[in-house]
């Protein structure tokens, strides 16, 4: 298995934001291996953690999702956050 | 004060200084044009909604300010499409604004619904697909400053019947969207710069459009002179330098001269101003300037690494980068390397044929410019007529040059060319096109007529798909396919029948004379130009090659 890292994103909330996301992703042919999205507790925005490769293209990976308007902000984390580990039980059983 | 949501739209436009908008109206968008009438905007109707993306982008690209075109739903949504692509990959920003069905038909399957918010997502720097009519006062002028900040690009905005025809009480405008402050570039950066400048002995620049984006031709071109630094330039760069400046070493990539090639093959520093280092420039790009550092300076963070790996970047304005390196350095010259580029230069110039004929394209393209002078916007369709004028057509300010590069859209040439006669009516406006190119969007004479803007269309007519017939024969053993169409259409007649002037020089006696008595013709004008169709573009790259690996002419 290739080596992962989660990204962090807190992006405007409302329709479209995750098209444009999941579009950079798929016509760029980067790997998305997870995604979670919940609105935050002030309800403008929201947040997103993507579980992807980490490879020589994570870099541009990056910078581009930056590029789209709807997203704030990014914060790379290592694969080893616990967001997706927690939610194991809810996929594998 | 209340207002229909499409009185507001055209409202906003007008705050945000639109004076022409190019489109078509139809049964998702006829709000807006009921409102349109009430305003001062001139509506250009266009014949296709394609050519409305590219009266926009001729509009951009010669004014440097965002433009605005108009469809309806369905049908006409994705007929802008390519033309909303092209401006994508190069950078243009226009402002496409569409009607789409009643928002509680979307999602039926109502006619003429098509998912334009879907497709327009992948092609645009940005889109909405609006949801209410408060929405709409803040979406319009955010997609100006989006489409005008930073790289620039095109923005869509699909806009449902219902909520052009809400009523809204407005209390207070928006201010207009406008291009937010760029990056600067910071002291120790530009000392990196200068030190890597001065340590180099044969430094070479590539200039791009993202120079021309940031009006900063004029002093980069200082900057050159005062460093003794001369320069390729990407496609769409052309125009950045005089094209006869010293220091100018013209296009680089598939089609640029051997001089360029080598003289990239040499340089020890390569400077990239607004560049992307895209396939058509670099060639095999592993094998691009391998003996040189490489300082990248570009507005786009994104571009930075993303093919060629950089030795040192500056994600910040190329203007404000130029302007104090142009305080910071001083005069230096480069006996030795300036040489060399002059024989380079020499050794390897484009040769024009002495006997002149209008049937080589070289002398064609050389003579058309010659005849309408300094005072023109020049475009071009795609094919080898792009590449010959590319190659040698003697640009000599800014925003002169105006071509799809990044997209290569056949048919991209005349509404382009009517956009910029729209925005710069004092200029002439001058179109090289193909046989091929132009039957794509040969529709918009009419419109062009209907105007009677000063348009003058070039064309060279080889009755095949040139580059289709040269790819072929480089690299197909001559088998050619599906390229000649035995076009034998009249197309100064056709020009007649759509009531603009058309000449011929097939059946000329003086060819010269009746290009000369053709180009001083008033309004819209055609003239056809037989070429042989066994003329090719060289030098060329082939396709996945390195530069240096360029063949220079067909084998005898």
């Amino acid at each position: 298995m290739s080596k992962r890292a989660v990204l962090e994103l807190k992006v405007r909330n409302h329709p479209g934001t995750m098209s444009h996301l999941c579009g950079l992703f798929a016509r760029r042919a980067y790997n998305m291996e997870g995604i979670l999205c919940m609105p935050m507790t002030d309800k403008q925005f929201s947040k997103i953690w993507l579980l992807v490769d980490e490879d020589e293209r994570l870099e541009q990976v990056i910078l581009q999702t930056n590029k789209l308007i709807d997203v704030l902000d990014i914060t790379e984390h290592a694969a080893s956050h616990e967001v997706f580990e927690k939610l194991e039980c809810f996929f594998n059983s | 004060m209340k207002i229909s949501g499409a009185q507001l739209i055209i409202k906003l436009l007008e705050r945000q200084g639109i004076t022409q908008i190019a489109g078509m109206p139809g049964g998702a968008n006829l709000p807006m044009y009921d409102a349109l009438l009430q305003s001062d905007i001139k509506h250009v109707l266009v014949r296709h909604e394609q050519s409305a993306g590219f009266i926009a982008q001729g509009i951009a690209r010669v004014t440097g300010k965002a433009a605005v075109c108009f469809a309806s739903s369905g049908p006409a949504a994705t007929n802008l499409i390519t033309a909303i692509a092209d401006a994508k990959l190069d950078s243009i920003p226009v402002v496409a604004i569409t009607g789409q069905v009643p928002s509680p038909m979307l999602g039926t399957d109502a006619f003429q619904e098509i998912d334009t918010f879907g497709l327009m997502l992948p092609i645009t720097k940005h889109n909405y697909l609006v949801r209410s009519i408060e929405e709409l006062i803040n979406v319009i002028p955010e997609a100006f400053s989006i489409a005008l900040s930073g790289r620039p690009g095109p923005v869509a905005i699909d806009i449902p019947k219902d909520i052009q025809n809400q009523m809204i009480e407005i209390e207070q405008w928006p201010e207009p969207g406008t291009a937010v402050a760029l990056a600067q570039p910071s002291s120790t950066e530009l000392e990196q710069i200068q030190q890597m400048i001065e340590s180099a002995q044969r430094p070479m620049l590539m200039v791009g459009a993202g120079v021309i984006n940031a009006d900063a031709s004029e002093q980069l071109v200082q900057l050159a002179e005062q460093l003794d630094i001369p320069a390729v330039s990407t496609f769409l760069g052309l125009s950045v330098f005089p094209h006869s400046h010293p220091l100018n070493m013209g296009m680089l990539g598939m089609h640029g001269t051997k001089a360029t090639s080598i003289g990239l093959e040499e340089c020890d520093l390569l400077i990239g101003a607004g560049v992307r280092f895209d396939d058509r420039a670099t060639g095999k790009i592993s094998e691009f300037c391998p003996q040189a550092s490489v300082i990248h300076i570009d507005i786009d963070k994104s571009e930075i690494g993303k093919l060629k790996t950089p030795t040192f970047a500056v994600n910040a304005d190329i203007g404000a980068t130029t302007r104090a390196l142009l305080q910071m350095t001083s005069g230096c010259q480069r006996i030795e390397w300036h040489a060399r580029i002059q024989y380079l230069k020499t050794k390897h110039a484009i040769i024009t044929p002495e006997h002149g004929q209008l049937s080589n394209p070289y002398c064609l393209v050389q003579q058309v410019a010659e005849i309408v002078g300094e005072n023109t916007n020049v475009h071009t369709d795609v094919g080898q007529h792009q590449m010959w004028t590319a190659q040698v057509y003697p640009f000599n300010r800014p925003r002169q040059w105006s071509s799809s590069g990044g997209l290569g859209t056949m048919g991209y040439g005349l509404p382009a060319a009517i956009g910029a006669a729209l925005a710069d009516p004092e200029r002439m406006s001058l179109l090289f096109s193909g046989d091929g190119s132009i039957l794509i969007n040969i529709q918009e004479l009419d419109t062009a007529v209907e105007h009677n803007l000063n348009l003058k269309i070039v064309l060279l007519n080889n009755r095949s798909l040139g580059l289709v017939r040269q790819q072929q024969t480089l690299f197909f053993k001559g088998n050619l396919s599906a390229i000649n169409n035995r076009n034998a259409v009249n197309y100064a007649a056709v020009a007649e029948a759509m009531g603009a002037t058309g000449f011929d020089l097939n059946d000329a006696a003086d060819p010269q004379a009746t290009l000369q008595q053709a180009l001083n013709t008033p309004g819209v004008v055609l003239i056809n130009v037989p070429i042989s169709e066994n003329e090719m573009v060289f030098p060329m790259v082939p396709p996945g090659a390195a530069n240096k690996d360029l063949i220079e002419q067909q084998a005898c």
